[in-house]
Protein backbone atom coordinates (compact mmCIF):
# COMPACT_ATOMS: atom_id res chain seq x y z
CA UNK A 1 0.00 0.00 0.00
CA UNK A 2 2.89 2.38 1.05
CA UNK A 3 4.73 1.31 -2.14
CA UNK A 4 2.08 2.08 -4.28
CA UNK A 5 1.36 5.52 -2.98
CA UNK A 6 4.90 6.60 -3.57
CA UNK A 7 4.29 5.30 -6.93
CA UNK A 8 1.16 7.19 -7.33
CA UNK A 9 2.83 10.54 -5.82
CA UNK A 10 5.98 9.87 -8.28
CA UNK A 11 3.87 9.91 -10.93
CA UNK A 12 2.06 13.20 -9.91
CA UNK A 13 5.73 14.61 -9.30
CA UNK A 14 6.60 13.51 -13.27
CA UNK A 15 3.39 15.40 -14.40
CA UNK A 16 3.62 18.36 -12.57
CA UNK A 17 7.46 18.90 -13.85
CA UNK A 18 6.38 18.11 -17.69
CA UNK A 19 3.51 20.88 -17.02
CA UNK A 20 5.80 23.25 -15.77
CA UNK A 21 8.63 23.25 -18.13
CA UNK A 22 8.21 24.37 -21.71
CA UNK A 23 10.70 23.61 -24.29
CA UNK A 24 11.80 26.62 -26.58
CA UNK A 25 9.75 24.74 -29.19
CA UNK A 26 6.76 24.80 -26.69
CA UNK A 27 7.42 28.59 -26.28
CA UNK A 28 7.20 29.08 -30.24
CA UNK A 29 4.19 27.01 -30.67
CA UNK A 30 2.11 28.99 -28.26
CA UNK A 31 3.09 31.87 -29.68
CA UNK A 32 1.85 30.90 -32.64
CA UNK A 33 -1.06 29.58 -31.93
CA UNK A 34 -1.87 33.08 -29.98
CA UNK A 35 -1.28 35.33 -33.16
CA UNK A 36 -3.39 33.33 -35.06
CA UNK A 37 -5.90 33.78 -32.40
CA UNK A 38 -5.42 37.65 -32.66
CA UNK A 39 -4.63 38.01 -35.86
CA UNK A 40 -6.42 35.28 -37.58
CA UNK A 41 -6.10 36.83 -41.72
CA UNK A 42 -2.13 37.09 -41.21
CA UNK A 43 -0.64 34.16 -43.01
CA UNK A 44 2.55 32.57 -40.97
CA UNK A 45 4.85 33.07 -43.38
CA UNK A 46 4.05 36.90 -43.45
CA UNK A 47 4.69 37.53 -40.43
CA UNK A 48 8.48 38.43 -41.79
CA UNK A 49 6.32 41.48 -43.58
CA UNK A 50 5.83 42.91 -39.86
CA UNK A 51 3.31 45.38 -39.57
CA UNK A 52 3.25 45.52 -43.28
CA UNK A 53 1.42 42.23 -43.18
CA UNK A 54 -1.26 44.27 -41.15
CA UNK A 55 -1.94 46.90 -43.77
CA UNK A 56 -2.50 45.81 -47.35
CA UNK A 57 -1.91 49.73 -48.79
CA UNK A 58 1.25 49.86 -46.67
CA UNK A 59 2.18 46.72 -48.23
CA UNK A 60 1.72 47.58 -51.80
CA UNK A 61 3.65 50.81 -51.30
CA UNK A 62 6.56 48.81 -50.12
CA UNK A 63 6.33 46.27 -52.79
CA UNK A 64 6.85 49.18 -55.34
CA UNK A 65 9.69 50.73 -53.45
CA UNK A 66 11.54 46.82 -53.40
CA UNK A 67 11.66 46.28 -56.45
CA UNK A 68 14.15 49.83 -57.26
CA UNK A 69 15.21 49.18 -53.62
CA UNK A 70 16.80 52.75 -52.37
CA UNK A 71 19.66 51.09 -50.53
CA UNK A 72 21.58 49.42 -53.30
CA UNK A 73 24.20 51.84 -53.12
CA UNK A 74 24.86 51.02 -49.21
CA UNK A 75 24.70 47.39 -50.06
CA UNK A 76 27.64 47.71 -52.41
CA UNK A 77 29.59 49.35 -49.52
CA UNK A 78 29.19 46.49 -47.92
CA UNK A 79 29.40 44.27 -50.91
CA UNK A 80 33.06 46.03 -51.31
CA UNK A 81 33.93 45.53 -47.56
CA UNK A 82 33.37 41.57 -48.01
CA UNK A 83 35.36 41.40 -51.50
CA UNK A 84 37.97 43.50 -50.62
CA UNK A 85 41.24 41.06 -49.40
CA UNK A 86 43.15 40.90 -46.14
CA UNK A 87 46.56 41.68 -45.77
CA UNK A 88 46.74 37.96 -45.88
CA UNK A 89 44.89 37.50 -49.20
CA UNK A 90 41.37 35.73 -48.08
CA UNK A 91 38.64 37.18 -47.75
CA UNK A 92 35.49 36.65 -45.81
CA UNK A 93 34.34 34.09 -47.98
CA UNK A 94 37.05 32.01 -46.13
CA UNK A 95 35.58 32.07 -43.09
CA UNK A 96 31.93 30.85 -43.77
CA UNK A 97 30.42 27.74 -45.30
CA UNK A 98 29.72 27.73 -48.74
CA UNK A 99 31.11 31.12 -49.23
CA UNK A 100 28.79 32.67 -47.04
CA UNK A 101 25.74 31.97 -49.19
CA UNK A 102 22.55 30.77 -46.95
CA UNK A 103 24.48 30.81 -43.65
CA UNK A 104 23.08 33.52 -41.83
CA UNK A 105 19.92 32.09 -41.18
CA UNK A 106 21.63 29.47 -38.47
CA UNK A 107 22.93 32.60 -36.39
CA UNK A 108 22.44 33.55 -33.54
CA UNK A 109 23.81 30.22 -32.25
CA UNK A 110 24.88 28.82 -28.41
CA UNK A 111 28.90 28.16 -28.47
CA UNK A 112 29.53 25.74 -25.86
CA UNK A 113 33.17 26.48 -26.38
CA UNK A 114 32.66 30.33 -25.27
CA UNK A 115 29.99 29.65 -23.63
CA UNK A 116 28.03 32.29 -25.45
CA UNK A 117 25.73 33.04 -27.73
CA UNK A 118 27.38 34.02 -31.22
CA UNK A 119 25.67 36.39 -33.53
CA UNK A 120 26.54 36.88 -37.70
CA UNK A 121 28.32 40.08 -36.63
CA UNK A 122 30.14 38.49 -33.86
CA UNK A 123 31.31 35.67 -36.59
CA UNK A 124 32.12 38.67 -39.08
CA UNK A 125 34.45 40.38 -36.59
CA UNK A 126 35.72 36.85 -35.72
CA UNK A 127 36.64 36.70 -39.37
CA UNK A 128 38.80 39.52 -39.24
CA UNK A 129 40.08 38.72 -35.92
CA UNK A 130 41.81 35.14 -37.20
CA UNK A 131 42.95 37.13 -39.84
CA UNK A 132 44.60 39.57 -37.74
CA UNK A 133 42.40 42.62 -38.98
CA UNK A 134 41.14 44.81 -36.97
CA UNK A 135 37.09 44.13 -35.88
CA UNK A 136 34.58 46.58 -36.33
CA UNK A 137 32.99 48.16 -34.10
CA UNK A 138 29.90 47.08 -32.96
CA UNK A 139 26.97 49.36 -34.10
CA UNK A 140 28.67 51.15 -36.26
CA UNK A 141 27.46 51.73 -39.96
CA UNK A 142 30.69 49.97 -41.49
CA UNK A 143 29.40 46.64 -39.65
CA UNK A 144 26.05 47.10 -40.48
CA UNK A 145 26.93 47.57 -44.20
CA UNK A 146 28.77 44.52 -44.13
CA UNK A 147 25.99 42.80 -42.42
CA UNK A 148 23.54 43.76 -45.07
CA UNK A 149 25.70 42.48 -47.85
CA UNK A 150 26.89 39.16 -46.40
CA UNK A 151 23.23 38.64 -45.40
CA UNK A 152 21.52 39.29 -48.64
CA UNK A 153 23.70 36.05 -49.60
CA UNK A 154 21.17 34.22 -47.28
CA UNK A 155 17.95 36.45 -48.63
CA UNK A 156 15.10 33.58 -48.55
CA UNK A 157 16.77 30.97 -46.11
CA UNK A 158 14.77 29.64 -43.42
CA UNK A 159 15.52 30.56 -39.82
CA UNK A 160 16.99 27.20 -38.43
CA UNK A 161 18.01 28.14 -34.19
CA UNK A 162 18.86 25.18 -32.78
CA UNK A 163 18.43 25.45 -28.50
CA UNK A 164 20.69 22.56 -27.40
CA UNK A 165 22.43 21.74 -24.26
CA UNK A 166 21.75 23.38 -20.59
CA UNK A 167 24.10 26.58 -20.99
CA UNK A 168 22.10 27.09 -24.29
CA UNK A 169 19.07 26.86 -22.65
CA UNK A 170 20.27 28.90 -20.35
CA UNK A 171 20.96 31.85 -22.51
CA UNK A 172 17.58 31.62 -24.58
CA UNK A 173 15.79 31.76 -20.82
CA UNK A 174 17.61 34.94 -20.22
CA UNK A 175 16.32 36.56 -23.46
CA UNK A 176 13.09 35.37 -23.26
CA UNK A 177 12.70 36.89 -19.47
CA UNK A 178 14.07 39.97 -20.26
CA UNK A 179 11.70 40.20 -23.42
CA UNK A 180 9.04 39.27 -21.05
CA UNK A 181 10.01 41.90 -18.00
CA UNK A 182 8.97 44.98 -17.25
CA UNK A 183 11.40 48.08 -16.96
CA UNK A 184 11.78 52.10 -17.59
CA UNK A 185 9.96 54.51 -16.62
CA UNK A 186 6.69 53.38 -18.60
CA UNK A 187 7.18 50.08 -16.96
CA UNK A 188 6.29 48.34 -20.52
CA UNK A 189 7.60 44.67 -21.40
CA UNK A 190 9.03 44.07 -24.89
CA UNK A 191 5.43 41.79 -24.93
CA UNK A 192 3.06 44.19 -24.13
CA UNK A 193 3.46 45.81 -27.46
CA UNK A 194 4.48 42.95 -29.63
CA UNK A 195 2.71 40.10 -28.18
CA UNK A 196 -0.64 41.37 -26.19
CA UNK A 197 -0.81 44.06 -28.42
CA UNK A 198 -0.27 42.55 -31.83
CA UNK A 199 -2.00 44.70 -34.40
CA UNK A 200 -3.37 47.23 -32.57
CA UNK A 201 -2.31 50.79 -32.87
CA UNK A 202 -0.15 52.96 -30.49
CA UNK A 203 -1.39 56.97 -32.52
CA UNK A 204 -0.77 55.45 -35.90
CA UNK A 205 1.96 53.08 -35.63
CA UNK A 206 0.28 49.16 -35.80
CA UNK A 207 2.26 46.90 -33.84
CA UNK A 208 3.99 44.37 -35.20
CA UNK A 209 4.15 40.01 -34.18
CA UNK A 210 6.99 39.16 -32.37
CA UNK A 211 7.46 36.12 -34.92
CA UNK A 212 9.24 37.12 -37.79
CA UNK A 213 10.62 39.98 -36.17
CA UNK A 214 14.33 38.93 -36.00
CA UNK A 215 14.39 37.22 -39.66
CA UNK A 216 14.81 40.76 -41.97
CA UNK A 217 17.48 42.54 -40.79
CA UNK A 218 19.51 45.03 -41.17
CA UNK A 219 16.13 47.10 -42.68
CA UNK A 220 17.14 50.60 -44.48
CA UNK A 221 14.66 53.25 -43.01
CA UNK A 222 13.27 55.88 -45.08
CA UNK A 223 15.38 54.31 -48.09
CA UNK A 224 18.67 54.56 -46.64
CA UNK A 225 19.10 54.76 -43.03
CA UNK A 226 20.87 51.80 -41.95
CA UNK A 227 18.95 50.43 -38.89
CA UNK A 228 20.04 46.64 -36.95
CA UNK A 229 17.85 44.38 -35.20
CA UNK A 230 20.24 45.43 -31.97
CA UNK A 231 19.44 49.26 -33.26
CA UNK A 232 15.88 48.91 -33.26
CA UNK A 233 15.97 46.93 -29.24
CA UNK A 234 17.41 50.35 -28.49
CA UNK A 235 14.97 52.20 -30.07
CA UNK A 236 12.05 50.30 -28.53
CA UNK A 237 13.81 50.67 -25.18
CA UNK A 238 14.17 54.76 -25.30
CA UNK A 239 10.52 54.66 -27.04
CA UNK A 240 9.52 53.30 -23.45
CA UNK A 241 12.03 55.83 -21.13
CA UNK A 242 14.06 52.36 -20.48
CA UNK A 243 17.81 52.58 -20.56
CA UNK A 244 19.09 50.98 -23.90
CA UNK A 245 21.71 48.40 -23.72
CA UNK A 246 25.33 48.47 -25.29
CA UNK A 247 25.37 46.92 -28.59
CA UNK A 248 26.16 43.30 -28.20
CA UNK A 249 26.01 43.05 -24.78
CA UNK A 250 25.11 39.92 -23.27
CA UNK A 251 21.42 40.67 -22.69
CA UNK A 252 21.20 41.72 -26.22
CA UNK A 253 22.59 38.61 -27.93
CA UNK A 254 20.57 36.23 -25.31
CA UNK A 255 17.38 38.32 -25.99
CA UNK A 256 18.49 38.38 -30.19
CA UNK A 257 18.90 34.29 -29.77
CA UNK A 258 15.38 33.92 -28.35
CA UNK A 259 13.75 36.18 -30.67
CA UNK A 260 15.62 34.43 -33.30
CA UNK A 261 14.26 31.19 -32.35
CA UNK A 262 11.07 32.37 -32.39
CA UNK A 263 11.11 32.99 -36.20
CA UNK A 264 12.24 29.47 -37.03
CA UNK A 265 11.54 28.46 -40.07
CA UNK A 266 10.60 31.62 -41.94
CA UNK A 267 11.79 32.66 -45.05
CA UNK A 268 14.71 35.44 -44.29
CA UNK A 269 14.27 38.93 -46.22
CA UNK A 270 17.41 40.33 -46.20
CA UNK A 271 17.87 43.28 -46.41
CA UNK A 272 14.72 45.40 -46.53
CA UNK A 273 13.33 48.75 -46.46
CA UNK A 274 10.92 50.06 -43.74
CA UNK A 275 8.95 53.58 -43.11
CA UNK B 1 -32.64 82.29 -34.72
CA UNK B 2 -30.76 80.79 -31.36
CA UNK B 3 -28.85 78.19 -33.77
CA UNK B 4 -27.92 81.30 -35.98
CA UNK B 5 -26.16 82.76 -33.21
CA UNK B 6 -24.70 79.94 -31.89
CA UNK B 7 -23.13 78.79 -34.98
CA UNK B 8 -21.97 82.56 -35.11
CA UNK B 9 -20.36 82.31 -31.88
CA UNK B 10 -18.31 79.55 -32.77
CA UNK B 11 -17.60 80.86 -35.86
CA UNK B 12 -16.27 83.95 -33.81
CA UNK B 13 -14.03 81.62 -31.26
CA UNK B 14 -12.73 80.22 -34.39
CA UNK B 15 -11.51 83.42 -36.07
CA UNK B 16 -9.70 84.20 -32.97
CA UNK B 17 -8.09 81.19 -32.19
CA UNK B 18 -6.69 81.42 -35.56
CA UNK B 19 -6.05 84.95 -35.52
CA UNK B 20 -2.10 83.70 -34.97
CA UNK B 21 0.62 85.76 -32.49
CA UNK B 22 -1.13 87.69 -30.04
CA UNK B 23 -3.39 84.67 -28.69
CA UNK B 24 -0.98 82.29 -26.51
CA UNK B 25 -0.03 79.51 -28.64
CA UNK B 26 -2.04 75.75 -28.14
CA UNK B 27 1.27 74.38 -27.20
CA UNK B 28 0.79 75.35 -24.16
CA UNK B 29 3.97 77.56 -24.15
CA UNK B 30 3.93 80.46 -21.58
CA UNK B 31 1.13 79.46 -19.52
CA UNK B 32 -0.73 77.05 -17.10
CA UNK B 33 -0.99 73.69 -18.66
CA UNK B 34 -4.34 72.39 -18.36
CA UNK B 35 -5.85 68.69 -17.96
CA UNK B 36 -6.27 68.27 -21.70
CA UNK B 37 -2.93 69.30 -22.69
CA UNK B 38 -1.34 67.06 -20.19
CA UNK B 39 -3.64 64.93 -21.44
CA UNK B 40 -2.43 65.05 -25.18
CA UNK B 41 1.25 66.49 -24.65
CA UNK B 42 3.38 63.29 -25.89
CA UNK B 43 5.78 64.16 -23.62
CA UNK B 44 3.99 64.28 -20.69
CA UNK B 45 0.89 61.80 -20.56
CA UNK B 46 0.52 61.08 -24.00
CA UNK B 47 -3.02 59.00 -23.65
CA UNK B 48 -3.84 59.34 -27.31
CA UNK B 49 -1.18 56.98 -27.81
CA UNK B 50 -3.67 54.03 -26.60
CA UNK B 51 -6.76 55.76 -25.71
CA UNK B 52 -8.68 57.42 -28.39
CA UNK B 53 -11.24 60.76 -27.56
CA UNK B 54 -13.88 60.20 -29.89
CA UNK B 55 -15.89 63.61 -28.75
CA UNK B 56 -12.33 66.00 -29.52
CA UNK B 57 -11.52 67.00 -32.43
CA UNK B 58 -8.30 67.68 -32.10
CA UNK B 59 -7.87 64.16 -30.77
CA UNK B 60 -6.48 62.90 -33.58
CA UNK B 61 -4.45 59.78 -34.84
CA UNK B 62 -5.08 58.12 -31.46
CA UNK B 63 -3.97 54.77 -30.63
CA UNK B 64 -6.41 51.63 -29.87
CA UNK B 65 -4.88 49.34 -27.87
CA UNK B 66 -6.85 50.64 -24.38
CA UNK B 67 -10.78 51.89 -24.56
CA UNK B 68 -11.49 55.09 -25.79
CA UNK B 69 -12.89 58.00 -23.23
CA UNK B 70 -16.27 58.26 -23.18
CA UNK B 71 -18.45 58.40 -20.94
CA UNK B 72 -15.70 58.52 -18.04
CA UNK B 73 -18.27 59.61 -15.34
CA UNK B 74 -20.86 56.74 -15.97
CA UNK B 75 -17.55 54.36 -16.05
CA UNK B 76 -15.96 55.87 -13.29
CA UNK B 77 -18.35 57.84 -10.81
CA UNK B 78 -15.90 57.68 -7.84
CA UNK B 79 -13.03 60.00 -8.86
CA UNK B 80 -11.02 58.70 -6.60
CA UNK B 81 -10.78 55.34 -8.25
CA UNK B 82 -10.82 57.05 -11.13
CA UNK B 83 -7.30 59.10 -9.58
CA UNK B 84 -5.81 55.20 -8.35
CA UNK B 85 -6.09 53.89 -11.88
CA UNK B 86 -4.11 56.25 -13.43
CA UNK B 87 -1.68 56.64 -10.34
CA UNK B 88 -0.86 52.83 -10.79
CA UNK B 89 -3.02 51.01 -12.92
CA UNK B 90 -0.99 47.30 -11.86
CA UNK B 91 -3.04 47.80 -8.49
CA UNK B 92 -6.07 46.65 -9.71
CA UNK B 93 -4.45 44.93 -13.14
CA UNK B 94 -0.66 43.65 -13.09
CA UNK B 95 -1.35 42.22 -16.70
CA UNK B 96 -1.86 46.14 -17.93
CA UNK B 97 0.11 48.02 -20.51
CA UNK B 98 -0.83 51.09 -18.36
CA UNK B 99 1.91 52.98 -17.61
CA UNK B 100 1.92 53.59 -13.69
CA UNK B 101 1.87 58.09 -14.02
CA UNK B 102 2.22 58.50 -10.59
CA UNK B 103 3.84 55.73 -8.78
CA UNK B 104 6.92 56.32 -11.35
CA UNK B 105 6.24 60.10 -11.54
CA UNK B 106 5.59 60.35 -14.94
CA UNK B 107 3.41 62.90 -14.03
CA UNK B 108 3.06 65.59 -10.85
CA UNK B 109 0.77 64.59 -8.17
CA UNK B 110 -1.02 68.50 -9.57
CA UNK B 111 -0.41 67.19 -13.03
CA UNK B 112 -2.49 64.17 -12.55
CA UNK B 113 -5.44 65.88 -10.54
CA UNK B 114 -5.77 68.09 -13.51
CA UNK B 115 -5.95 64.65 -15.88
CA UNK B 116 -8.29 63.28 -13.73
CA UNK B 117 -10.96 66.54 -14.15
CA UNK B 118 -10.48 66.27 -17.65
CA UNK B 119 -10.64 62.41 -18.25
CA UNK B 120 -13.70 62.57 -15.79
CA UNK B 121 -15.17 65.22 -18.00
CA UNK B 122 -15.60 63.12 -20.98
C1 LIG C 1 5.20 50.82 -26.33
C2 LIG C 1 5.19 49.76 -27.28
C3 LIG C 1 6.50 49.05 -27.62
C4 LIG C 1 7.33 48.38 -26.75
C5 LIG C 1 7.21 48.25 -25.25
C6 LIG C 1 8.35 47.79 -27.57
N1 LIG C 1 8.16 48.11 -28.87
FE1 LIG C 1 9.17 47.35 -30.45
N2 LIG C 1 8.08 48.49 -31.71
C7 LIG C 1 7.06 49.33 -31.35
C8 LIG C 1 6.56 50.03 -32.52
C9 LIG C 1 5.45 51.06 -32.53
C10 LIG C 1 7.32 49.56 -33.61
C11 LIG C 1 7.18 49.96 -35.09
C12 LIG C 1 5.98 49.25 -35.68
C13 LIG C 1 6.24 47.78 -35.76
O1 LIG C 1 6.91 47.32 -36.69
O2 LIG C 1 5.80 47.04 -34.84
C14 LIG C 1 8.25 48.57 -33.06
C15 LIG C 1 9.13 47.85 -33.85
C16 LIG C 1 9.95 46.85 -33.35
C17 LIG C 1 10.78 46.01 -34.17
C18 LIG C 1 10.87 46.05 -35.68
C19 LIG C 1 9.75 45.30 -36.29
C20 LIG C 1 9.89 45.14 -37.77
O3 LIG C 1 9.43 44.11 -38.25
O4 LIG C 1 10.45 46.01 -38.44
C21 LIG C 1 11.44 45.16 -33.32
C22 LIG C 1 12.44 44.10 -33.71
C23 LIG C 1 11.03 45.49 -31.98
N3 LIG C 1 10.12 46.51 -32.03
C24 LIG C 1 11.49 44.87 -30.84
C25 LIG C 1 11.17 45.26 -29.54
C26 LIG C 1 11.80 44.73 -28.35
C27 LIG C 1 12.88 43.66 -28.33
C28 LIG C 1 11.23 45.36 -27.31
C29 LIG C 1 11.60 45.25 -25.84
C30 LIG C 1 12.96 45.58 -25.49
C31 LIG C 1 10.22 46.26 -27.83
N4 LIG C 1 10.23 46.18 -29.19
C32 LIG C 1 9.38 47.03 -27.06
C33 LIG C 1 6.54 49.48 -30.09
C34 LIG C 1 7.06 48.89 -28.94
Amino acid sequence: MKRRLSIFLGCLLVVANIGAYASPEDDRKALLKHYKQILPNVKQADYVLGALALNPDAKEQYDSIMMFPPFVNDVDVGRELWEKPFKNGKTFTSCFRNGGKNVAGSYPYFDNGVGKVITFENALNACLRHNDEAELKYGSNELGLLSAYAKSLSDGMKVNIKVEGKDALAAYENGKDYYYSRRGQLNFSCAICHVDNAGKFTRSEQLSPMIGQAAHWPEFRAGTELVTLQGRFRQCQKNVRAAPLEYNSEEYNNLEYFMTYMSKGLPMQTPVFRK
Amino acid sequence: MKNKSSILTVLAVVLAASAGPVMAADDGKGKELSGRDIAFDNKKGNCLSCHAVPNDPKAVAAGNIAPPFIMMKERYPDRAKLRAQIWDSTQANPKTAMPPFGKHRILSEQEIDLVVDFVQSL
